[in-house]
């Protein structure tokens, strides 16, 4: 293993993170507020609890999952695209390192990017709620491997595309629907019955359960299916990308 | 010593079939200067790539310093430098951390005066905090060329350093390289320009449609190359060359009514002025007089047909 490529592709892609700190920092804590205002404010004095937990309380698992997906989405697309399509890929190409490093430097930064964000919200949502986390540790896990995982499919998103309009057409076309539809604002027992099997088929639901779970005790789903569902997600994107590696799938020709 | 470079009936052919290498065959030595000269389209980029890692051979073997680029891709990359054909840089990051950024990619630990040597030598150490987005495009060149030196590769790829650049900056860029060769690295640089390869190269290779016509030394080369003509009209045309001028070694043209006659630019005589009084001696009435220096791609056409024949 390179370990000094792999973290100096770290440090270069942090950076390009931190020379934009304040937008990396400002629109995630604005959107939370404005979900809270919209949905904690709203229709949390309609609805007065979900569970036995106050509304406001109930949705901070969800909007957090919901950014930590996005940005990992997002930041692990980019961080790939941006050289490919630049043309600076070609030092990636020439460098002795491998693509196994080329992904644990670009998805690795991708990931601390969608974590900082997702801790972000969370303290956030401390000035609007009161919050109290049942299994930290549990929340710490959740949290990071979903960085992970979305960060590794982000690259996957990043190789693939071709242009600007590819890269955002999947999270716009499928991920976003899916964490809306996954119980970010409600619980799935909420649903008429035939909606709650349906919904069952989301994979985002198991992650949000399991998300809420590390967090009030309580879930719709067992927690072992959530950490199933994740990490068969995480397995499915590592051999997608270990596919890519072998056959150079859109970057080397 | 056993050559640094060595390739080995290189092939490659791209995902539409076409095939733009066709089996080329060269070794290169420790610290000397080779240019790959030829037209547009004659697969200078692609053989660079395919050495670099860029794209994958379709056949054929390199080895850098007895590590082949396939299996022992680590081994021979690191000694590798490449400066590609399009300028290609992160926009918003500065000069010296772009830098610094190659020297980690390639594995060695961090260095900063190394870096800071480098940029001096290149003028770049006053730019260093500079966005390169903000360079103009001669610096822009330089800032990769300290990103290919910033690992300090044995061998440095030059992809048409020159290209689209002014006079002077050529003039710079000349300078550097020659700078670069003092310091022991082997450099291959491709150009179209038949005076940039005469300039700095030691050894020049031709190639066109994928493959290696020929590789000399450049003295060797030039003087191939070097060929001017004067094309002599008469006034009257004639059947044969005069035996007056049979010495000139002359050929005719046009049904007769041009003498055509070679010489070497490089040559300490011309024979213009001896070939112009013995055509008068011969009582022939001259019209017109014109030379005429071969273009790059008359020398390809002649050299094919050379190598062919
Ligand atoms: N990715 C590619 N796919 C298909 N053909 C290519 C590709 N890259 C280059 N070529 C073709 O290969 C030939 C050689 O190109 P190149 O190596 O760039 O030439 P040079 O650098 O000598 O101008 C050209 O005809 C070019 O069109
Ligand atoms: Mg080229």
């Amino acid at each position: 293993m390179n370990w000094t490529a792999i973290a100096a592709i770290y440090r270069f892609e942090m950076a390009r993170f931190f020379r934009t700190l304040l937008q990396s920092f400002l629109s995630p804590v604005l959107s939370t507020s404005l979900y809270f205002v919209v949905f904690g404010a709203a229709i949390g004095s309609r609805i007065d609890q979900v569970e036995g937990i106050s509304y406001g309380a109930f949705i901070v698992p969800g909007l957090v999952m919901l950014a930590v997906i996005t940005q990992s989405i997002s930041n692990g697309s980019f961080g790939i695209y941006f050289p490919k399509f630049i043309g600076t890929i070609y030092e990636l190409l020439s460098a002795p390192i491998n693509f196994l490093e080329i992904v644990l430097g670009y998805v690795g930064a991708a990931a601390t990017k969608a974590l900082f964000i997702g801790v972000v919200i969370l303290l956030t949502s401390t000035l609007f709620v009161d919050l109290s986390i049942a299994h930290p540790l549990a929340m710490v896990a959740f949290l990071v491997l979903t960085c992970i995982s979305f960060a590794l499919l982000g690259f996957i998103i990043g190789i693939w595309a071709g242009n600007f309009e590819q890269l955002q057409l999947v999270p716009l076309l499928i991920v976003t629907p899916l964490v809306f539809l996954g119980g970010s604002f409600y619980s799935i027992l909420m649903l008429p019955p035939i909606w709650q099997k349906i919904t069952l088929l989301n994979p985002v639901v198991y992650l949000i359960s399991g998300f809420r779970w590390s967090f009030f005790g309580t879930a719709d789903l067992p927690v072992g299916y959530s950490l199933l569902a994740i990490a068969a997600f995480t397995c499915l994107c590592l051999g997608v990308i270990w596919w890519i590696f072998r056959t150079g799938w859109r970057i080397r020709s | 010593m056993a050559p640094i470079l060595s390739i080995r009936d290189l092939r490659k052919t791209y995902d539409d079939g076409f095939q733009a290498l066709k089996g080329v065959t060269l070794d290169i030595e420790h610290g000397e200067i080779l240019a790959l000269l030829g037209p547009n389209g004659a697969g200078k980029t692609t053989l660079i790539s395919t050495i670099c890692g860029i794209t994958t051979p379709s056949g054929g073997t390199v080895t850098v310093d007895g590590n082949d680029i396939v299996t022992d891709f680590r081994a021979a990359r690191a000694l590798i430098g490449l400066v590609p054909q399009e300028v290609a840089l992160e926009p918003f990051e500065k000069v010296l951390n772009t830098v610094r950024f190659s020297r980690g990619l390639f594995g060695r630990p961090r260095d900063d005066a190394r870096i800071e040597s480098i940029l001096r030598k290149l003028s770049l150490w006053d730019k260093r905090n500079s966005a390169t987005k903000a360079l103009s495009g001669g610096m822009k060149r330089r800032v990769l060329i300290a990103k290919a030196l910033a690992h300090d590769p044995r061998i440095l790829f030059l992809d048409e350093p020159t290209a689209g650049v002014d006079v002077e900056l050529r003039k710079d860029m000349w300078n550097i390289v020659a700078e670069l060769k003092a310091d022991g690295v082997t450099i291959i640089l491709t150009t179209h320009y038949i005076e940039e390869a005469e300039a700095i190269a030691d050894r020049i290779g031709v190639i066109t449609n994928g493959e290696l016509l020929l590789v000399e030394d450049k003295d060797t080369l030039m003087a191939r190359l070097g060929k001017k003509r004067i094309e002599v009209q008469l006034a009257e045309p004639v059947d044969a060359v005069p035996t007056a001028l049979a010495a000139h070694d002359l050929t005719l043209a046009n049904g007769g009514d041009t003498l055509v006659y070679t010489y070497d630019i490089h040559g300490e005589r011309t024979g213009i002025t001896q070939l112009l009084n013995d055509v008068a001696g011969a009582g022939l009435t001259l019209r017109d007089v014109e030379t005429r220096q071969s273009s790059l791609e008359d020398i390809f056409v002649d050299l094919v047909q050379e190598e062919r024949a």
